[in-house]
């Protein structure tokens, strides 16, 4: 019952979040929706007692991301900051809404017609242990995932590298 | 004891929200805010497929561990393209773009 009432008030938040993240006009307002919304979903993350995954959504996304879009805003959007909005074409927002509608309908209908119910009740009520979750991202056998974590860290280290290739001032010749 | 649809109701919800932001605006910024919300109501369906259906098992675990670790590496990156259009253009709108060169 608890757990339920907790789920009621982050789905609230994260919708609320998110519908003025996308309809406000100002993009630093919409910068700051997103981090309610990723709060909401770490909260979620806690909710299902996946308590690592909270904390890498928060660390990673929360401290992270966030941070990095509000310096791009600031480096780029000098005129947001003043005040002056980017303005929103009545004939896109219909466009824009009548495919969120139409696609939010085939999904729903989809997810709610298929039969999952009876499978809910095995949830067990226990955060997952620290020591399962460690095995497995470090391990090599099947179903662990040392390789994937290697790959990621080469990969962080490419974006790390692309990023300044493409961001840095070019040498007037 | 939460209903494996609630969940699944409001991911739907929160994707079909990140695109429409994105078809809506029209700042690169916010474009990629929206793409930001898409991919976090992807991972709340990897996280809840697994924990509800496959208690037993990770594999959804870190598909969203994953996906969290390329979402930062994604952002800095298309941010410093951002960041570059901005330079070149004076403009971080969408239609300022035309030309692959100039």
């Amino acid at each position: 019952m608890a757990n339920l009432v907790m789920f009621c008030i982050l789905a609230v938040v994260i919708l609320g979040s998110a519908v003025m993240c996308v309809t406000t006009k100002s993009i630093m307002r919409a910068a700051t929706f997103l981090l309610f919304v990723l709060f909401g979903v770490a909260g979620v993350y806690f909710l299902l007692d996946y308590t690592f995954l909270g904390a890498a959504q928060i660390s990673v996304y929360a401290g992270g991301i966030t941070m990095l879009y509000i310096f791009a805003i600031q480096l780029v959007s000098k005129r947001t900051l003043q005040g002056i909005t980017e303005r929103m074409k009545g004939s896109r927002v219909i466009t824009g809404m009548l495919s969120a509608l139409i696609g939010l309908v085939v999904v729903g209908v989809v997810l709610l017609k298929n039969q999952f119910i009876d499978m809910s009740a095995q949830m067990a009520d226990a955060e997952v242990p620290m020591e399962q979750i460690g095995t497995a991202l470090l391990g090599s056998e099947k179903y662990q995932y040392v390789l994937p974590f290697e790959f990621i860290s080469v990969f962080l280290l490419a974006c790390i590298i692309g990023g300044i290739m493409i961001a840095r001032k070019e040498e007037q010749k | 004891m939460i209903p494996v649809e609630a969940y699944l109701v409001l991911s739907t919800l929160l994707f079909f929200i990140g695109v429409f932001g994105f078809v809506t605006r029209r700042n690169l910024i916010a474009m990629l805010i929206s793409v930001e919300l898409v991919l976090n109501a992807v991972d709340i369906n990897f996280a809840v497929f697994n924990r509800i259906l496959f208690p037993g098992q990770l594999e959804g675990f870190f598909m969203t561990l994953f996906a969290i670790g390329v979402a930062a590496a994604e952002t800095a990156v298309a941010i410093a393209i951002i960041i570059n259009v901005y330079r070149n253009f004076k403009s971080d709108n969408v239609n300022s773009i035309e030309n692959l060169k100039w």
